[in-house]
């Protein structure tokens, strides 16, 4: 590839992708334009028994171009090709689109695309390289393997530290860029014991740095996991009170962020209407922020898909509705300000960035439930899976498989094969507490939540 | 885009799997790519997205004694390539330009080319003006026959794909690949009731597939589907016979036992069915293929993506294993041969062994015997997304579900998921109808997200778990 805006280490030039994007616009007559790049190098390993089983490496590198053509319509084209030649023909690409622009919505560029950023502590990390964490890893499933004898194999496992790089253009004269490392350990264990099915849990870990990465506690906490489900037993299908671990209640929550995203509510597929907001939709003790600038938020970026800053958004106080996700033209249709959770597209999509569960301020549920003392029956969730297929976000329903624990007078009695069912609007309002500690995870921070009567399916 | 790979690049590719080869490696593997995408997305009345995009790229692999080191990048330069396999090489602790052995690699074979028959299919596909048109039509049909529909939607998606394989063992093969799925989706809403349904139609290597598509049969089906489950209430959980739908029903097998039967799961030593070929693992009434040859089939293809021709491999054979789905790296570390199985979403994954087009084989009953056969039970007409653990536990979501009573479909029912394990439910499965019918979906797992079919008859499950309320 021969290129003039991409060095041979794969890193972004701005300043050339700049100049070349306004020639080749000039050229072709578009006056307005802007542009999304990433260009990422990432290496990661996985081991099997002691043994390197796959190492891989990637350089990537992706435009996306938007353009406005002369009746105002937008259109969008995306490549790999950083060439000159890629990028013309992703100019043109997105000219001749823009033909099918929606007159509807038109996006414009972000008031806030040339805002002061915020400062983020985040500083590059050296990368060990691949052997390095070859070594590691090895070492690291050689330790959960000796945990216990009936954890046999790690079937999923992976270490991985990358380099990345993005940035936002547009011919305004917006220039956003940053680059960050980062680092991640995942541990999947299979154990099994005589006569028994196997069972499966792991743990996952996030850093700017591979030599950052918390492995012994990794490495515990997918030992104790696994350990933990070895003695499972069935559940009876039943409502029963549930405590949430904060993994999960992320999970679900993320799950129906559409709730919280004003893209959806203008498409009519969020459960919330745009008259929503200042009504109670939770619990008066339940508050929910989006902060992608959090300090444990390994994967923070300082701006979004439109050069928009992060910021720190209240989405929920108090259980009332206070503010969607917003894109440029998303805040535009509520009359508000973008709030940096736009991703670049023909159709800007919106998302949020990460979540923290709290009490609201001065208010609390006036219960003292504990996970770890309490002796009325209940059922500990750890871990909701597959809901790729098992929530309907647009009707508010959820049917998810889990893993967890009946808890009865303190005894922890893992649960097989069961699924957990409700619906997200009924769920918000019937939660009767959230323990005072809260936890950062790797999706975001929240104490346990405690609901009462949801549907347990167990397997018979 | 460039221009298309060719024999021109023999030289260059030769050159890499030498310097490959005569550093150790015991095999070295180059798969390029282009790509040209395009979707589009209609909502109400309206387009509301077009978004195309075009990729190229290569994926280089390196064996040593049973591992490998892959490395992708974008770049196709000599010097790009060059510097990724020496990466690649570095990963097993090879250094290029040191000889370490003398080198296996004795040339590319001749380019067996599986794309010159298709050199004009993106020419042929359906222009901005033409795919938005059909679209739009849809989102009329929709309106013409559904009620209370809050959200309309179209959707249309174009993967065109230039692929050429070179390895060491002398493959050189290229090919193009064409697939195209369109696909309608309606929320309907009253009051407190609401019903999201969506359905998806797909082909490969047919440019006209959208001009061709019955666009106001697909608005009558979701619509119907909608409309019935609008007012559907939740279904009661517990264990229960269950009638599975054909077509979409067959993610039944994909999910609980087709990924069991590929060879990575033995790497990974997280299938239940190591062991077991030549015993019986499914109720006699079960034979299940997986094949890449049905024309048109979303899974389908000319070569796998290590340059194999695809075949019919018969898994299940009247309830007995007869063999696994195995790739390059399956065979060579499972000893189970090769199936043509190897594919991959794009240059930056490495292939694995993974489905094509998957399916129970038909029965010899009617659908009308299985469902009469229950007197109380589930029947699934519609299946959503599901997933298979490390442990063999699979779920999935039914979209569309009605009560069976005394051998009767009666009321429709909502919000079921089918939970159970692989081992426990393929000996379940003890009717088959006659009705085999094909469905196009996506699946993803090691290698990324790949086109796949999914298929069976209708088919009864004696007992299986329903989550629900």
């Amino acid at each position: 590839m021969t290129s003039t805006d991409q060095s041979s280490d794969n890193r972004l030039n701005a300043g050339a992708l700049q100049d070349q994007l306004h020639r080749l616009a000039s050229q072709s007559g578009i006056r307005q334009w802007d542009l999304g790049a990433a260009c990422s190098d990432d290496c990661s390993v996985q081991v099997d028994r002691g043994e390197a089983k796959q190492l891989k490496a990637a350089q990537r590198s992706s435009i996306t171009v938007r353009v406005w053509n002369s009746d105002g319509l937008i259109g969008i084209t995306s490549t790999t090709d950083l060439s000159p030649e890629g990028l013309e023909q992703a100019l043109l690409g997105a000219h001749q689109a823009s033909r099918l622009g929606n007159p509807d919505d038109v996006p414009a560029f972000s008031p806030l695309a040339t805002a002061p950023l915020p400062e983020l502590d985040r500083p590059l990390k050296e990368r060990q390289g691949i052997l390095p964490l070859l070594d590691t890893l090895r070492q690291a499933e050689a330790d959960l393997l000796g945990r216990h004898p009936a954890i046999q194999t790690v079937p999923y496992n992976g270490l991985a530290e990358s380099l990345s790089q993005s940035l936002y253009l547009n011919s305004d004269g917006a220039l956003r860029q940053m680059e960050r490392t980062q680092a991640s350990l995942y541990l999947y264990a299979r154990a099994e014991e005589s006569g028994r099915k196997p069972r499966s849990s792991g743990a996952v870990r996030l850093a700017l740095g591979s030599d950052d990465l918390d492995i012994s506690g990794c490495i515990q906490e997918a030992a104790d996991r696994t350990v933990s489900h070895l003695a499972y037993q069935p559940i009876e299908t039943g409502s029963y009170r549930i405590c949430f671990t904060p993994e999960a209640f992320l999970s679900l929550i993320g799950a129906f962020s559409s709730m919280l995203n004003a893209r959806a509510v203008l498409d009519g597929v969020s459960l919330s209407q745009r008259d929503d907001l200042g009504s109670r939709i939770a619990v008066p003790f339940l508050s929910l922020h989006d902060d992608g600038l959090h300090p444990e938020n390994i994967g923070a970026a300082p701006f979004d898909g439109e050069g928009t800053p992060t910021q720190r958004l209240s989405l929920i106080e108090g259980g009332v509705l206070k503010s969607f996700l917003h894109s440029e033209a998303t805040a535009r249709a509520f009359g508000v300000q973008p709030t940096g959770h736009a991703g670049l597209g023909a159709k800007v999509s919106v998302g949020p960035d990460w979540f923290v569960v709290s009490s609201s301020d001065g208010c609390d549920s006036g219960r003292s439930l504990d996970h770890r003392s309490e002796s009325n029956p209940f059922v500990l969730i750890e871990d909701l899976s597959a809901l790729h297929a098992g929530v309907k976000a647009s009707q508010g329903s959820f049917s998810l498989p889990f893993d967890g624990w009946l808890v009865k007078g303190g005894e922890r009695i893992s649960v097989e094969a069961a699924t957990v069912a409700g619906d997200i609007r009924q769920l918000l309002n019937n939660i009767i507490h959230l323990e005072p500690e809260s936890e950062v995870t790797t999706r975001g921070v929240s104490p346990h939540v405690w609901v009462d009567g949801l549907s347990i399916t167990g397997e018979a | 885009m460039t221009a298309s790979f060719s024999s021109g690049w023999k030289d260059l590719l030769q050159d890499l799997l030498h310097r490959g080869t005569s550093s150790g490696a015991d095999l070295v593997e180059v798969f390029m790519e282009r790509t040209d995408h395009l979707g589009l997305l209609a909502e109400q009345d309206t387009i509301t997205s077009v978004n195309p995009s075009f990729s190229r790229g290569a994926g280089l692999r390196v064996f040593l004694n049973g591992r490998d080191g892959f490395v992708s990048t974008n770049d196709l330069s000599r010097e790009g390539l060059t510097r990724s396999l020496d990466q690649a090489l570095a990963m097993l602790g090879l250094v290029a330009g040191s000889p370490a052995a003398v080198p296996s690699f004795q040339g590319l074979n001749d380019l067996t080319d599986h794309g010159t028959t298709k050199q004009d299919w993106l020419a042929r596909c359906p222009d901005l003006t033409m795919a938005s048109g059909r679209l739009l039509q849809g989102t009329v049909h929709l309106q013409r026959f559904g009620q209370h529909l809050q959200v309309r939607r179209g959707s249309y998606s174009r993967d065109w794909q230039e692929v050429l394989v070179a390895a060491s063992d002398g493959t050189f093969a290229r090919d193009i690949r064409l697939h195209q799925s369109t696909g309608l989706s309606v929320l309907a809403a009253d009051g407190e009731h609401r019903s999201s349904v969506g359905r998806r139609y797909g082909s490969t290597d047919r440019p006209d597939d959208l001009k061709n598509w019955d666009c106001e049969s697909s608005a009558a089906e979701v619509c119907e589907s909608a409309g019935k489950m609008l007012r559907a209430e939740y279904v009661d959980a517990g264990q229960m016979p269950a009638v599975l739908a054909n077509r979409f029903g067959g993610v039944i097998f994909h999910e609980a036992c087709g990924h069991l039967l590929e060879t990575t799961q033995i790497e990974r030593g997280t299938t239940p069915f190591a062991e077991s070929v030549g015993t019986q693992i499914a109720h006699p009434a079960v034979t299940a293929i997986d094949e890449g040859l049905s024309g048109g089939a979303f899974g389908s293809m000319s070569m796998d993506d290590e340059g194999m021709a695809p075949q019919r491999t018969v898994l299940i054979k009247d309830g007995i294993l007869q063999r696994f789905i195995s790739d390059r790296a399956g065979e060579l570390r499972t000893g189970h041969r090769r199936t043509g199985s190897g594919r991959r979403q794009s240059h930056a994954f490495a292939a694995a062994s993974r489905m094509r087009n998957t399916f129970i084989d038909a029965g010899p009953h009617s659908p009308d015997e299985l469902i009469a056969s229950v007197d109380s039970g589930l029947y699934c007409k519609a299946m959503g997304g599901g997933s298979v653990g490390p442990t063999g536990q699979f779920n999935f979501a039914v979209e569309e579900g009605y009560l069976i009573e005394n051998g009767n479909l009666t009321k429709p029912v909502k919000g079921a998921t089918l939970i159970g394990d692989a081992k426990e439910v393929m000996p379940r499965i003890s009717m088959c109808a006659n009705d085999l019918e094909l469905a196009a979906g996506f699946c993803g797992s090691v290698s990324g997200s790949i086109f796949v079919t999914v298929g069976q008859p209708h088919i009864k499950v004696d007992s299986i778990t329903v989550g629900g309320r």
